[in-house]
């Protein structure tokens, strides 16, 4: 069965793919991403002292750039389920390479998203509450229920799949530091590779691959039903579930190709991240696109076309006001110029897709923004016998510190995943050339 | 005036005390008099239980004690058999904020973190503009409550919804979630006295509020406990506010009183935002036949 010229596929796969040490540019990446994550850090001290006075936070805008980044995180979180379950569930083989980039991309960004939330607590000494006195009623215990049992979902669809690589990366030891090998061999020691493991394993994945399905769902949908359920124009939607979803798998998708992109580049993957790998996910990309400003056209045609008291305020500060620029730029850069870019097979080349995933990332993250702070300036009561800053809202440089910080954070935790295991499976990419020549 | 009247209740309790209390002797019991007092010569003319008039030396009185605190779990049961309720006569209001004031003295907040709010009021271009002040609308349908995720909001039997700031986690979920904005954050420590900063919290009378944690106004069930009005019913000199109990289908401003059902069928009571479902205990008079012009109100608005 096994011929040599498998056997140097193997072992060129395997050599192309294990993990490697920072080069030059790697080193500065992650010097750069600490600083960011230490400045947030100090500025968190700073709140924790001070209190949420620290923040540009008000009575009226109560949620600021914590809300919305939390939002961010949970959306771009959703791209695990996408990447590695819904396409293993249908049947998409050539997602192979991608599914451990998306997966921990989705477990960097729940973890933040859980951080981002503590820090936007007025008490967060008090988290325990949660626990004590928790009420299933409140959809805030729906969205913790949901988002740690989503966060424990990924982290076994990383998990598992790498097991088999574990065993790669443990046979070839030899220049690692003593402690990665005793990493890999705690994580990995007990996989052998026997049939009945990997019949075990495939199992598990299986069942947790349409178990992360509707729990992805559900952590996109109970964070939009934060909004939906309360009165406020902007939020007072039925539509907010869908929107949330759909806009989650596209800033998700962009992430991933990003990544693909800076990945690629990094660590000269070009001979498993490949044009048409590029091509297909474009094409994703238009897809979810497309599919957003679908969303985002019910979110707002439809009540402007009615224009009821409360909305009207509203939607005239986005389309017209004070946050048109952002809202434009929001829809432009975030949808529609990637959509122009993408739909041509020229800009679904590695360069102009990563372009156009840079915009659809900036862009949905201030689409975040706008999603959570332009409502609460738009109280039904007047703003009355109140300071004059809570009337406007611009984050203080500790929200922003914080903000970028744990931005930097999800970037730090996939780069030190990236140096420690392989980011593209090995023994899969193995296992599937081998089938391609027995086929041949 | 204000302070002479709650003095004069002082004096008149003190004596009806002293005299229950003679006999007592136990040492820590709050009531009994003291030995060691010298006369200070300064005479006090008080009312006897009795009805007469007598003299008392000055050094021999005391306020009364405050009623001890309820418990937690009490003030989350509410006064029994009480459906407490407010009317705001919008004719009789010109923006003077006295309520405020008071609430903001009693309940120790910063004039910025106003718990009663007096709003100019245009419903429409052409209709006339009025002044509304808002308390928390202690809705029976309250967002607030449903949103909180640890139960630190409540609502009682009584009708009110309190805040257990002990409990907080300062999500602002309810902040998001009530549409009458009336929820007020310290989001820093705040600026009390040491002495009040560093008392038990207690959810009847809001008291200290916190770093880090949610309040609003609370309808005095402290008061209501011993029998008296909200502080900003009693502090406003035209009669805006009117509180009193459902059950009994009564509410006074302190100098009147009315039949809840009557006042509200004969002048076209209502609540705000009633399409919201959120089922507000505070009620509207609207503003017809006002007592002062809208505009005499405009030189209070800083």
């Amino acid at each position: 069965m096994e011929n040599p010229a498998n056997l140097r596929t193997a072992e060129k796969i395997t050599n192309d793919l294990l993990p490697q040490k920072f080069g030059k540019a790697g080193t500065i990446w992650t010097i750069i991403l600490i600083i960011f994550c230490a400045i947030g850090a100090f500025a968190y001290i700073r709140q924790l002292r001070y209190g949420l006075a620290v923040t540009a936070l008000g009575d009226y805008v109560s949620w600021g750039i914590y809300i919305s980044n939390f939002v961010f995180f949970v959306a771009i979180s959703l791209v695990g389920s996408l990447i590695t379950a819904i396409f293993r569930v249908t049947n998409v083989k050539w997602s192979t390479p991608l599914t451990r980039i998306a997966e921990i991309i989705a477990v960097s960004a729940i973890v933040f998203a859980s951080l981002i939330i503590i820090v936007d607590m007025g008490r967060p000494e008090r988290l325990v509450n949660l626990f004590f006195y928790g009420r299933l009623q409140s959809p805030i215990m729906w969205d913790v229920v949901v988002i740690t049992t989503y966060l424990f979902i990924s982290l076994l669809l990383l998990y598992f799949p790498l097991l088999p690589d574990l065993k790669v990366l443990i046979d070839n030891n030899k220049n690692n530091p003593k402690w990665l090998n005793r990493v890999y061999k705690f994580l990995g020691s007990f996989w052998k590779g026997t049939p009945g493991q990997y019949r075990i394993s495939n199992k598990a994945i299986n069942v947790l691959c349409i178990l992360i399905i509707p729990v992805a769902f559900a952590i996109h949908t109970v964070t939009s039903w934060l909004f939906a359920t309360t009165y406020r124009p902007g939020w007072d939607s039925t539509n907010f579930g869908a929107y949330f979803v759909s806009g989650a798998f596209l800033v998700g998708a962009g992430a991933v190709v990003v990544a693909m992109y800076v990945m690629r580049r990094a660590y000269r993957l070009e001979k498993y991240i490949t044009p048409r790998h590029f091509d297909n996910m474009g094409k994703i990309l238009v897809m979810l696109a497309l599919l957003y400003l679908y969303f985002n056209i019910n979110e707002y045609l439809v009540p402007a076309f009615k224009m009821k008291k409360p909305e009207e305020q509203h939607l005239t500060t986005l389309f017209a006001g004070e946050f048109a620029p952002l809202f434009w730029f929001a829809i432009t850069v975030g949808m529609v110029i990637p959509t122009l870019i993408l739909i041509f097979k020229k800009g679904r080349r590695p360069l102009p897709m990563f372009i156009a995933a840079i915009m659809v990332v900036v862009g949905a993250w201030f689409k975040r923004y706008l999603i959570v702070t332009p409502t609460l300036l738009h109280p039904f009561l007047p703003m009355s016998n109140v300071k004059e800053s809570y009337k406007h809202y611009f984050p203080s440089w500790e929200e922003w510190a914080i903000a970028m910080g744990s931005l930097a954070g999800v970037l730090l935790i996939i780069t030190f995943f990236t140096r420690i295991f392989p980011i593209i499976p090995i023994q899969e990419t193995i296992t599937e050339q081998d089938e391609k020549h027995e086929s041949e | 005036m204000e302070e002479q009247s709650k003095s004069r209740r002082e004096f008149l309790a003190t004596g009806l005390l002293a005299t229950l209390a003679a006999g007592c002797s136990s040492a820590d019991n709050p009531f009994t008099p003291e030995d060691n007092v010298v006369p200070s010569g300064t005479k006090v003319k008080l009312l006897s239980v009795d009805g007469d008039v007598i003299e008392v030396d000055q050094a021999f009185l005391k306020p009364v004690p405050d009623l001890p605190p309820v418990s937690n779990s009490e003030a989350r049961r509410g006064i029994e058999g009480k459906k407490f309720v407010m009317v705001i006569d919008l004719s009789r209001c010109k923006n003077l904020k006295k309520c405020q004031e008071a609430c903001n003295h009693c309940h120790h907040i910063h004039p910025g973190d106003n718990w009663i709010k007096v709003h100019s009021m245009q419903d429409a271009e052409h209709t006339a503009p009025y002044w509304q002040p808002t308390t928390c609308m202690h809705c029976d349908e309250p967002p607030c409550v449903k949103v909180c995720p640890v139960d630190a909001t409540f609502k009682r039997q009584d009708g009110i919804v309190l805040i257990d700031s002990d409990r907080c986690v300062g999500c602002r979920f309810c902040m998001a979630a009530c549409p009458y904005s009336t929820r007020v954050f310290n989001w820093g420590k705040p600026d009390i006295p040491e002495e009040i900063a560093e008392q038990q919290y207690s959810c009847e009378t809001s008291v200290p509020q916190q770093k880090g944690t949610v309040g609003k106004c609370d309808f005095c069930p402290d008061m209501a406990r011993k029998g008296l009005l909200p502080h900003c019913v009693t502090a406003c000199p035209n009669g805006v506010f009117m509180f009193g109990d459902m059950n009994e289908d009564s509410v006074s401003n302190g100098a009147e009183t009315f039949r809840f059902s009557e006042l509200i069928r004969d002048k076209a009571g209502y609540r705000l935002m009633e399409d919201l479902g959120t089922k507000p205990r505070v009620y509207y008079l609207p503003p017809v036949s006002r007592n002062f012009p809208y505009e005499a109100g405009l030189e209070n608005e800083s």
